[in-house]
């Protein structure tokens, strides 16, 4: 870029009053020329990463709603009003908003202009050579044999690639004028409207993604992509209703994991298959290879592996003989351990009664170890893998409260209706599998076996192939015009003596000169080795680089 | 596969090395510095542009070539054959503890059998190493050497910091961080923090200098020996824009493995967030240079606040804030 300093702002008073449309004009005119200017673009560079700092630094709501509600309880007022200055949400608040419009409408309102001239000196012709090429701050002259046309038409063989425009002037001399480097702007702008055009598909995507959270189990269990419900979270883009979701089905088979000695898992794989398109009505199942940085992807959306637990399997045995089986996730408390907590819960067969069913329900709530090890009774768990597995449980027996309408987390019995009396402790045990324990009733509880569970993720992004493709063309743009360097070279020959006769008969005058346009330093040296080897061509010697002129 | 211990112990020992000869090297520069005499009076053309701040000022520049710098010793040659050779052996033992430091990043990296980029303690050795290579390529390129000292004093700092409060045993890696990726992402970022370190450290001597070119009184014990402000704004420019395009294609990388790790490619994650923050402030810094103005000594503070977030993210983002980021493998 050359001149890039704002365009002034000169307002001439308009004769007498000026009208209301008049004074709106201008009021737009100035608005549009101030924020278009350079200097308003870097203020509101500064703006922008000032504005998104605080999203560093204080807790987010779409990464972290329990931090936020924490911080706003430690620190009372300040809390709040920054929670009402939108604080927690940074990127998507009003003011980080409004600063990303301006500075995208600054860049639109800098890119239309620059690309008008961008087109204009692409059209134009290489400019007029000076009167005095010995005034340039680099310039080299020499006499040789030959005449201006053979001597200029040897040297413009040596400006290959360079953009020249040979006049003539005076009716005597021959000039060249040569310029290269125009590809820097050219890198320039593609610079700036890939970022326009980042800017527009990562908006977008924000629209139109969405995205979602789901366990499954291991052994064999689906998950199908037809709706919100089939999440256990789902965060939808702003135009997401859940309802059109791209179809596909995975079945997960099982789940693998290395660790460390020290617990530290080090590697997660798990053999699922797939269907999506047309396998959705032929029920064809696609075999896949599910690890942590290999997705997969399909119907347009792609399927992470997050993480694992397990899901400890119990059969109830109720005194009349009829059996029950259970089989829920538990929640990882502990990530180098696995050391879970859950609860499962049942509804005792054939009773319709709601009544007696409250009476009735059994929860099995309590911690499970993967590695067990007990102290004074107490489980812990010394390492993520399935070498020991053990249940440390808690059974109750009432009313579970399922009904009462504010849904219960199902990792955790109703604590609530503990405290009322409505749901009773009756037994604690601890159990390895295969092991049962009997209750006052004379229902029994076995603690079968163990399997494992899957979290997945479920990410839509129409958009992100868009913003990858323009953040490249950006990255391309920036080198270009970062690198490449602006030059100018002008060549005059003339007659060394035009009228004929004498001494300089049949010898013409080459002069040379040059400009940087960009990046100055250095050019001297990069002047000397050109003008060399011009000079060099016009005296009809073979080029030798370095050679002084 | 478990860590080879003694290759790990021998990594060790070479970054303690290398930090020694660093410092040695250090002390050379300053040596050299203390011995010299302050360079020769600049030519007073090149004072005016220098005091004027712009080399890059548009269209035309008919200045060019009035600013470019004596050779580092101009004018001085004859009488300081001590400190010549101070110098170039400050220059010999800063390639020395190069090559010790290279040593020891490999060492890491056999012993662990994975890229040595794998927590804090690493990041940071190789930064450093890389601001230290950067800052040599340079040196070939301008008269830079009486910088040494001051590149190297924060290289130490860094590596102190890395080697006593950061450092962290060597240990294998998270699934999470298994991935050529993440490989490409982490080298490059990382390379691109220690080629910002050279501008950084050179807009710092910036303002001093300018500082004493407008007031011969200030900073006056060594600012004299310290190269011009064209060289200074011209060494920070340049590597900058190596730098900033690496540091972009690092940040893309970043995306491209967040993408395919944690199922989104951009989420202002903390350490997202502040390296968006970081590239921001650079893409002023190349605006300033362009705008009337903001060149000069505005230009030079952008360019250290670019540093200093960059830093910033190094340190605090890792350290103090919990994101998907925080696997550094400390705390
Ligand atoms: C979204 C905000 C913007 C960002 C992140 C940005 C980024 C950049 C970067 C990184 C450069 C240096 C690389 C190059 O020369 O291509 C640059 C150069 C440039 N930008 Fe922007 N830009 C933004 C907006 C604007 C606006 C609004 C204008 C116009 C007022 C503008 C005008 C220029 C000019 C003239 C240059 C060339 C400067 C030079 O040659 O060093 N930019 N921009």
């Amino acid at each position: 870029m050359t001149t890039v300093d704002e365009p002034k702002v000169t307002e001439t008073p308009p004769p007498g009053r000026p009208g209301p449309v008049r004074a709106t004009v201008a009021f737009l005119r100035n608005t549009w020329r101030g924020l278009t200017a350079m200097r308003t673009a870097l203020v509101l560079l500064f703006l922008l990463a000032l504005a998104a700092m605080p999203g560093a630094l204080l807790p987010q709501r779409a990464l972290n709603e329990p931090k936020v509600e924490q911080y706003i309880a430690t620190h009372g007022w300040w809390g709040q009003l920054l929670d009402r200055l939108q604080f927690y949400t940074v990127y998507s608040s009003v003011w980080f908003a409004s600063i990303y419009v301006l500075l995208f409408v600054s860049l639109v309102g800098c890119l239309l202009p620059r690309s008008l001239e961008y087109v204009r000196q692409a059209i134009a012709k290489p400019v007029l050579i000076p009167r005095n090429l010995a005034r340039l701050p680099h310039h080299a002259r020499t006499e040789v044999d030959g005449d201006p046309a053979a001597v200029l038409a040897a040297v413009r063989g040596r400006l290959r690639g360079w953009r020249q425009a040979q006049r003539t002037e005076d009716g005597r001399a021959l000039t060249l004028s040569t310029e290269r480097g125009f590809v820097r702007e050219t890198g320039n702008l593609v610079f700036h409207f890939a970022l326009l055009g980042l800017i527009v598909a990562f908006a977008l995507g924000k629209i139109f993604s969405y995205s979602g959270q789901v366990i499954v189990l291991a052994n064999g269990s689906e998950f199908c992509n037809s709706g919100v419900v089939d999440y256990d979270s789902f965060t939808p883009g702003l135009r997401v209703d859940g309802t059109h979701l791209d179809p596909f089905c995975v079945k997960v088979n099982d789940f693998t994991a290395g660790y460390q000695s020290t617990g530290e898992a080090v590697h997660y794989e798990s053999h699922i298959q797939y269907q999506s398109g047309a396998d959705l009505t032929t029920n064809t199942w696609r075999p896949y290879d599910l690890a942590v940085n290999s997705p997969l992807r399909t119907a347009g959306d792609r399927v992470y592996l997050l993480g694992h637990g397990y899901a400890p399997q119990f059969t109830v045995t109720f005194p009349n003989g009829q059996v029950r089986t259970g089989l829920i996730q538990w929640k990882p408390d502990d990530m180098t351990t696995l050391l879970s907590e859950g609860a499962t819960k049942f509804d005792p067969p054939d009773v319709t009664d709601p009544a007696q069913l409250t009476k009735r329900q059994l929860a099995i709530s309590g911690l499970f170890a993967p590695t067990a090890l007990f102290q004074n009774g107490l489980i812990t768990s010394t390492f993520p893998a399935l070498t020991a597995p053990a249940v440390s449980l808690d059974v109750y027996k009432g009313n579970l409260g399922e009904d009462n309408g504010t849904g219960q987390s199902i990792f955790d019995i109703d604590q609530s209706m503990v405290a009322d009396g409505r749901l009773k402790l009756v037994a604690k045990a601890n159990l390895r599998p295969g092991e049962s324990t009997k209750l006052a009733d004379g229902t029994t509880i076995r603690f079968d076996t163990v399997e494992q569970w899957v979290s997945l993720q479920v990410a839509h992004d129409p958009t992100q192939d868009y913003v990858l493709l323009f953040a490249v063309l950006m990255l391309l743009g920036l080198i270009t015009s970062l690198t490449v360097k602006r030059r100018r070279v002008w060549v005059r020959v003339s007659s060394a003596n035009p009228d004929g006769d004498g001494d300089g008969a049949g010898r013409t005058v080459v002069e040379i000169g040059g400009l940087a346009r960009t990046d100055q330093a250095g050019y001297g040296e990069e002047f000397t080795r050109l003008s060399a080897r011009l000079l060099d061509a016009a005296r009809g010697v073979a080029p030798q680089v370095g050679k002084d002129a | 596969m478990p860590v080879d211990e003694a290759l790990a112990q021998n990594s060790t020992y070479a970054y303690v090395a290398a930090v020694t000869v660093y410092v040695l090297s250090m002390f050379f520069y300053l040596a050299e510095q203390a011995f010299g005499r302050r360079a020769a009076a600049q030519p007073a053309k090149e004072l005016v542009a220098a005091s004027g701040g712009a080399i890059d000022s548009g269209a035309v520049d008919t200045t060019a070539d009035t600013t470019e710098e004596p050779p580092d010793e101009a004018g001085v040659r004859g009488d300081r054959p001590l400190t010549e050779r101070l110098g170039r052996m400050a220059v010999a033992l800063t390639v020395l503890g190069a090559g010790i430091h290279v040593v020891s990043i490999a060492l890491r990296g056999l012993a662990t059998h994975r890229w040595p980029l794998g927590n804090m303690y690493e990041f940071m050795s190789f930064v450093c190493l890389i601001a230290v290579v950067a800052w040599l390529v340079m040196l070939r390129r301008f008269p830079i050497r009486r910088l040494g000292a001051f590149v190297l004093i924060p290289v130490f700092i860094l590596m102190f910091l890395g080697g006593t409060v950061l450092y962290t045993q060597a240990e294998p890696v998270q699934p999470a961080l298994q991935s050529y990726w993440l490989i490409i992402h982490v080298t490059v970022v990382s390379s691109a923090s220690g080629v910002l370190l050279v501008p950084g450290v050179a807009s710092v001597l910036y303002l001093v200098r300018g500082a004493y070119d407008r007031d011969p009184k200030r900073f006056a014990r060594f600012a004299p020996r310290l190269p011009s402000t064209v060289t200074l704004d011209r060494l920070a420019y340049r590597t900058t824009i190596f730098g900033f395009p690496l540091f972009t294609f690092g940040v893309i990388c970043g995306a491209i493995w967040a993408e395919s790790a944690w199922g989104r490619f951009w989420g202002w994650d903390p350490k997202e967030t502040t390296a968006f923050v970081a590239w921001v402030v650079y893409a002023a810094y190349l605006h300033s240079r362009a705008t009337a103005g903001w060149r000069g000594n505005r230009a030079a503070m952008i360019n250290i606040l670019g540093f200093a977030v960059m830093i910033f993210n190094l340190f605090f983002v890792n350290l103090v804030t919990t994101g998907l980021h925080s696997y550094a493998g400390v705390g």
